[in-house]
């Protein structure tokens, strides 16, 4: 789609949109529907977007496959260090109250910080699984 | 108005499940297949699952529709001639969904409150989400706190998929043009 002026120019004028919507929909998941999985796919979506109008190679210069593959297990990392406060303060795993002063406070950033968890494995993990697909010749 | 929305929707979802029977291209099969999920999107939306929409929507009619065209380039577009004989898969198929719909005289009657899943926990969550994690969205503070272990074992389970993908599909890679890698100093 190298030629198509209206494709790319329109393409480039939605991509941050979609990306307001992806932290629109993340942050105010705990007040409206939606959260860190709906998020993360529409943050993938968005890269996988500019992938198809600008090819693969393109998407790759602004979001490295070696960074994206890197962040699949901090996601995952990130929701589990969100439970080991709790711990190191005689609480049961996932207990997020120990993270802030006011118990219901803590809760609240315990929710954001694994939500933010989840946005990062899904987000990456959606690309990469589009950029192991794109890298493939055909057989 | 509703009930005419959800007749319109699912004679959609049914006549696009015949076409995508019938269909042997399976380019037209991935694209009625996303058409498919938008039309499910819209089914949930009607029953104010919103959250489940804009999933449905946004990995059933988008990633996964973009993931099976990558597929198809990579291998035939056209679906292998049929098998002779269907009357044992159409045996199969008939008898599991009967079985379904003689499991669903079971249940509550469809969106009654009074539903043993709205008695058990449900309550507590309602009365306590502000009181105990100020997230209004109960949706949110089930998932994320009180359920939150179901949550962390679906990251892995996502974690753990994309790994499986990507072990699969770049590891041969590799392999096959070696020459690629041997150019990098």
């Amino acid at each position: 789609m190298r030629h198509d002026v209206i494709l790319r120019i329109g393409v480039k004028l939605i991509l941050p949109f979609i990306l307001l919507f992806a932290l629109y929909v993340h942050f105010h998941g705990e007040y409206g529907p939606g959260g860190g999985f709906q998020a993360g796919v529409i943050t993938a979506g968005m890269v996988i977007v500019y992938a198809i109008i600008f090819g693969a190679d393109a998407a790759k210069r602004v979001f490295p496959q070696s960074v994206v593959e890197r962040l699949v297990p901090l996601g995952v990392l990130i929701y589990a260090s969100a439970g080991l406060p709790a711990m190191l303060n005689d609480r049961s795993f996932l207990d997020y109250g120990v993270l802030a002063a006011d118990p219901a406070g803590g809760h609240a950033l315990g929710i954001l910080i694994i939500e933010t968890g989840v946005l990062i494995t899904v987000a990456s993990t959606m690309t990469a699984i589009f950029y192991a697909f794109a890298g493939r010749r055909r057989a | 108005m509703e009930t005419l929305i959800n007749a319109v929707l699912l004679t959609l979802l049914a006549a696009i499940t015949l076409a995508i029977v019938a269909q042997r291209s399976l380019f037209g099969v991935v694209i009625l297949a996303g058409i498919y999920s938008l039309l499910m999107a819209s089914v949930l939306i009607v029953l104010d699952a919103v959250d489940v929409a804009m999933t449905e929507a946004s990995v059933g009619a988008g990633i996964s529709t973009v993931v099976l065209l990558a597929t198809l380039h990579l291998t035939k577009s056209r679906e292998y001639p049929r098998p002779r004989t269907v009357v044992l898969p159409l045996f199969v198929s008939a008898v599991v969904g009967a079985a379904l719909v003689w499991g669903t005289w079971g249940l509550p009657p469809f969106g009654t409150a009074d539903a043993p899943i709205h008695k058990h926990t449900v309550p507590r969550y309602l009365a306590e989400t502000i009181r105990e994690t100020h997230v209004p969205n109960v949706v949110t503070s089930v998932l994320g706190d009180y359920r939150g272990y179901d949550t962390l074992g679906e990251t892995t389970v996502i974690f753990t998929a994309g790994i499986g993908v990507m072990l699969l599909l770049r590891g041969r890679r590799r392999k096959q043009d070696g020459d690629e890698r041997g150019e990098q100093p």
